[in-house]
């Protein structure tokens, strides 16, 4: 094969703008985008928001296939075993399991949501501020978080039931009334660790501003244990709401959550056990899913990985 | 056996990853499998005797009493659970015995006079403190001054007293307690005078209200009964051996007691667990030789099949449970409309499927274990048709069209939770209403239906003792336990006329003739009459379940299995 | 140190002392009174037992009184258990709690940093997978569940452990691991993933290129720095085990200090709700301050002055 002669003539000179000399050719991928690129790569994760999603779906459409709404007694049948007519069976008072597990689905996923969310958002400001700027401004947020959580939190949630109408907004401000401290002293502890690695130093020393160095840099960096911290979250407030129902302070009956369903299904679990079987087996999979889902967006938003 | 389910055990403990339970050593396993069964007699083999009963050897009774009793001072006790220690360490002038009937006790006879105002008891010349002090009149008025003495806090129930003259005027008035109607006459004689003729104060006396206290020790002491000590006297057929607070009460045979020869139990041990569920496996695992009512409860879904396999035992005990409506807010304010809510519950189907402790239902006040005729009721229970009726006559007295949406109230437990998801779906079946529930804790309960903020909601009442007037009497007038707001000037005049009328007979006409109108004007909707349900060994004799919530284990014994 | 420490103190104090106001006037707006029930008292016999216990007091007497008790660690009688000392309340049912509260600490801290290092070690392989498994499972089953399951297998189906009651050790393992699991998944998946930040950092990278074995990476290096949010965590989690949880002790029958904290509240018995929370406060502002002082220790970068560290 004859090699190939160049000559001189063969190159030109390329007109480099020294605007552009900088330019990245490549698609510019931001954090999230990346992140989402990375999330999706994960099977495990991704199932597991399938399986929310089909939690969701049939928290919806689940009452209606089953022919029963999740109110309506029928003594003559309470306690009945799962059957053709009663999927899941039937509770202490005739009601279907089936249409109370995904009317319960819709009220826990959203309890669980919306605590979860609040918890995050209030926990990370708090945390990331006192943390970041430490001093007296650490010292004060963090007493103010000690003593919300010395206050007897029964005696809050029967206050605030008191005040406020029944209904599931207010449990979902009670629950997160000291929720959100065990957030705030973990994104704290972090943000201490990670303010004095170089990375930060380096753009604290080129001028980026505080809220940029928190939200750009502390933050996304803290995410592993936040995002730990709110999987763990969503369950605790599930629960919670079953320790509130247990002492009269949770969703008002008839309605029906998860946690309320297992924890009156806890007494006759030696009679039925088919009772606490299905909502505390769907509190499982609902965990599992948030888990998974947690753990992949652990991978995904970390940035020492890209 | 035992070692094969150690074997299994360490396995899962090893499988679940616990080190704390697979590090420590198996040589104090032995030990403890020893110590569960601590206490218990295993003379499962010995020989069954027919016929004849044999006592077992060991007389030690286990019972479990749920919780920490509040107060094991007689005076200031205002709750079963204290009730229940405090009816086997002491005793009153007189006791309800097997049959239901008061007999004597610490009084050997009594006087009645002829207006029934002024009884003379003599007190048993061989009754004695666990001290050996001799159980002196003294005693019997020290305690009922101290209980009257207006200095005194924590005498909830000071009111059982008020029967005797100038009791509440002491109480509450400020009258002096020397003009209260109790004379000592001589160290056993006790002279009381009651403001009225009270048919039921033999039964009161043996109330724990009126239990005497050793004077000699408790005086300038009111911390006496604070620790199982030298200084907590009992004159009962048990002594306090023990209390280790929110854990256990131990009780002891009392040997000098005046009637010991019938007392056969040794010792009693009072356990305090909370969850029903693990007190009936502690049952079931020999732990306890008795659960459920009255010092417990047994769990709700455990109740079908205890019923079905014919060990569960049932005994009528004197209470109702109802739904108090406002009578003066719209539209519980119309008696048809109150008549067609009471009408369209079925309490049978309650009774039924929920409760399932074959309670009566309840179409009347007053329990059919004071009045048989209850039984019956003074309405039709669950009538649709008739609830409909009144439903429309209401609507059109009211000038609406259609009911509004309503609420019913009820305090936090799975039970209440049960029975009101049952009726708001009656109701909404057969009126067509609306019914929001509306789920209190306790105490915000009990200040709402004070305040009156309610329409209709939960409420029960336990008979203080066994008569008609103490049901009949919370309506006399607003306020007090009476939340319904309503009161009759007529259904007042009949309850006075009744406490003055000497002839039993008379006095049970006058006062049906009250419920009558009571049930006529309907403010309250009864559900049903409370049972007690129990299980207990076999072994396990002649325990009295009274029908007021109370037990004495007086009588009670073990036979050998 | 011994300024940083002082200052704590005072914080510790004003926070108390916040607590104790605020928990004072939480209990006055909350409806119901400790004198409440089924069978109504009648009005004169309530005025006097308010008399007895200085309820009629005007409400700033009520608080002064209560200011003053709750630092003299006197909190008088309870409301409900007639005569009988809040202090001697607290100190009869403390150890109980005490006692399980150790236990439970003990086990989900060891299993669960062992669990948790174990499946950051072997990140996406079996170990990992197992070791997230159980703790998911720890999580997804409230402690009730657990309890009540526990005590069905081991107490009624098998017979080997003593269904409640508060009597020898045995009594204690049920309730010890039903205490344990929640805290035990968390402090897993909390190990796992802080672990795994750490041996993706760049000294551990340099240490391990440096020839030091896998072990000494992990264990000297990594666990060490990777323990700090356990450490953040274990804290208010120390305080909410060791004062006991009412749910396993109402279930299991134990005496324990949690029932009665709930029980306070529910029967607005105000001398004993005072009691439990200033103990429980106390309690919890001094472990929050043992935790800052342990992150001094643990972490090298941060630095326990006057400053909060600031750099």
């Amino acid at each position: 094969m004859a090699q190939t002669q160049l000559k001189d003539s063969d190159f030109e000179p390329l007109y480099v703008d020294e605007n552009e000399a900088e330019k990245i050719a490549g698609e510019s991928n931001s954090y999230w985008k990346d992140a989402w690129r990375r999330f999706k790569k994960n099977k495990l994760a991704l199932s597991g928001v399938v399986v929310i999603i089909l939690l969701g779906i049939m928290s919806f459409i689940g009452g209606p296939i089953s022919g029963h709404n999740y109110f309506e007694n029928d003594l003559l049948s309470a306690n009945k075993q799962p059957s053709a007519e009663h999927w899941f069976g039937t509770d202490n008072l005739g009601r279907d399991i089936f249409a109370r597990t995904w009317y319960g689905a819709k009220i826990s996923l959203f309890i669980g949501l919306m605590a979860a969310l609040i918890d995050l958002i209030v926990g990370i400001i708090w945390g990331s501020i006192a943390g970041f700027f430490g001093g007296k401004v650490d010292e004060y947020m963090m007493r103010v978080a000690d003593i919300l959580y010395g206050v007897p939190y029964l005696l809050v949630v029967i206050l605030l039931m008191v005040i406020l109408p029944q209904g599931l907004w207010t449990l979902i401000i009670a629950m997160t009334i000291t929720g959100w401290i065990n957030m705030a002293r973990i994104v704290r502890g972090q943000v201490m660790q990670l303010k004095s690695e170089e990375y930060v130093l380096a753009s604290q020393s080129l001028g980026a501003s505080n809220v940029r160095l928190l939200f750009k840099h502390l933050v996304p960096n803290t995410m592993g244990p936040i995002l730990v911290t709110l999987t763990l979250t969503i369950p605790t407030a599930i629960f919670t709401e079953a320790f509130l129902s247990f002492l009269g302070l949770g969703v008002p009956a008839p309605l029906a959550s998860w946690g309320t369903m297992s924890s009156d299904a806890l007494a006759s679990f030696q009679y039925f056990p088919f009772q606490l079987f299905f909502p505390a087996f769907f509190i499982c999979l609902t965990m599992l899913a948030f888990n998974v889902i947690g753990d992949g967006m652990r991978d995904a938003l970390d940035p020492k990985e890209r | 056996m035992l070692k094969k389910k150690w074997f299994l055990l360490l396995t899962l403990v090893f499988a679940l990853g616990l080190l704390l339970a697979a590090c420590s050593g198996d040589d104090s396993g032995e030990e403890s499998s020893g110590d569960s069964n601590a206490g218990e007699d295993s003379s499962d083999n010995s020989e069954g005797s027919d016929g004849e009963e044999k006592l077992a050897a060991d007389q030690t009774f286990d019972i479990n009493i749920k919780t920490e009793p509040p107060s094991l001072n007689p005076g200031t006790a205002s709750d079963t659970t204290s009730g229940a220690v405090l009816d086997q360490v002491f005793e009153g002038l007189m006791r309800i015995n097997q049959d239901g009937e008061v007999e004597e006790a610490m009084a050997e006879s009594y006087e009645v006079s002829d207006d029934q105002k002024t009884y003379t008891f003599k007190i048993r010349e061989d009754a004695t403190w666990s001290n050996g002090d001799p159980v002196t009149a003294q005693d019997f008025e020290y305690a009922w001054k101290w209980v009257l003495n207006p200095d005194h806090a924590d005498t909830d129930y000071a009111y059982q007293l008020y029967p005797i003259k100038g009791a509440q005027a002491a109480k509450e008035e400020g009258a002096s307690l020397d003009d209260v109607g109790i004379t000592v006459e001589d160290d056993k004689t006790l002279v009381v005078e009651l403001n009225q003729g009270t048919p039921y104060f033999l039964d009161l006396t043996a109330f724990y209200t009126y239990y005497p206290v050793n004077h000699k020790v408790v005086e300038g002491n009111d911390d006496w009964a604070q620790e199982a000590s030298d200084m907590y006297v009992t004159n009962g057929p048990f002594t306090l051996e023990s209390w280790a607070h929110k854990d256990q009460v131990v009780l002891k045979k009392y040997e000098d007691y005046w009637d010991a020869e019938t007392v056969k139990l040794e010792t009693i041990n009072m356990y305090m667990v909370d969850d029903a569920n693990t007190a009936l496996e502690m049952y079931n695992g020999g732990e306890l030789d008795w659960a459920g009512d009255p010092t417990s409860s047994l769990p709700l879904p455990a109740i079908p099949s205890l019923k079905q396999d014919g060990s569960l035992n049932l005994s009528p005990l004197a209470g109702v449970y109802y739904y108090a409506f406002n009578t003066e807010e719209s539209p519980f304010d119309n008696v048809n409309i109150r008549k067609a809510f009471a009408s369209a519950i079925n309490r049978e189907g309650i009774v039924q499927s929920i409760t399932q402790r074959e309670e009566q239902p309840a179409m009347a006040l007053v329990p059919p274990s004071i009045w048989e005729e209850n039984e019956e009721g003074y309405f039709e229970d669950n009538n649709a048709e008739q609830a409909k009726e009144y439903l429309e006559a209401g609507l059109e007295e009211l000038g609406m069209d259609e009911l509004p949406p309503i609420s019913l109230s009820y305090n936090t437990d799975e039970a209440h939770a049960a029975i009101a998801q049952a009726v708001q779906d009656m109701w909404r079946e057969n009126l067509g209403v609306e019914v929001e529930l509306n789920n209190e804790e306790w105490n915000v309960y009990l200040d709402s239906m004070g305040e009156g903020n309610f329409q209709a909601g939960r409420m029960g009442w336990l008979a203080d003792f066994n008569d008609a007037i103490n049901f009949l009497e919370i309506f006399q007038s607003v306020g007090g336990n009476n939340y319904t707001n309503w009161e009759s000037e007529e259904y007042s005049d009949l309850l006075e006329q009744s406490r003055t009328e000497g002839d039993a007979d008379a006095r049970k006409e006058i006062l049906r003739e009250a419920e009558k109108i009571f049930m006529d004007e309907m403010p309250i909707a009864p559900v049903y009459f409370y049972t007690n349900a129990w299980l207990s060994k076999d072994n396990v004799k002649n325990i009295e379940v009274s029908g007021l919530g109370g037990v004495q284990f007086k009588w009670g014994y073990l036979t050998e299995e | 140190m011994a300024r940083y420490l002082l200052k704590r103190l005072v914080y510790i104090v004003v926070s108390l002392f916040l607590i104790v106001t605020i928990t004072f006037f939480l209990m006055q707006a909350a409806p119901g009174g400790p004198f409440a029930s089924e069978k109504k008292l009648t009005p004169a016999i309530e005025a006097q037992m308010n008399e007895a216990y200085g309820l009629d007091e005007p409400l700033h007497v009520q608080y002064m009184n209560y200011v003053v008790n709750a630092f003299s660690f006197d909190f008088g009688p309870s409301f409900k258990y007639v005569g009988q000392d809040v202090t001697d309340i607290i100190a009869r049912s403390f150890p109980y709690s005490l006692i399980l509260g150790l236990e439970a600490i003990f086990i989900a801290l060891s299993i669960g940093v062992l669990l948790g290092v174990v499946a950051a070690v072997k990140h996406n392989k079996f170990g990992d997978y197992t070791a997230m498994v159980i703790a998911v499972l720890g999580i997804s089953v409230p402690s009730f569940i657990m309890a009540t399951i526990l005590q069905y297998i081991f107490a009624i189906k098998l017979g080997a452990l003593p269904v409640g009651r508060f009597d020898t050790f045995w009594h204690s393992i049920l309730p010890a691991v039903a205490l344990a699991t929640t805290p035990l998944a968390f402090i897993a998946r909390l190990m796992r993933s802080s672990m795994l930040e750490v041996l993706n950092s760049d000294y551990i990278k340099t240490a391990k290129s440096k020839g030091m074995s896998q072990k000494v990476v992990t264990y000297k290096h990594g666990l060490r720095n990777a323990i700090l949010p356990v450490v953040s965590y274990l804290g208010p989690l120390v305080v909410s085990i060791l004062t006991g949880s009412f749910i396993i002790e109402s279930i299991f029958g134990i005496p324990g200090l949690g029932s009665e904290f709930v029980q306070s509240v529910t029967n607005r018995d105000y001398t004993v709700i005072m009691g439990t929370t200033v103990f429980f406060s106390v309690l919890l502002l001094i472990s929050i301050l043992i935790v800052d002082l342990l992150y001094g220790l643990v972490d090298p970068r941060i630095k326990v002055t006057g400053k909060g560290g600031k750099s």
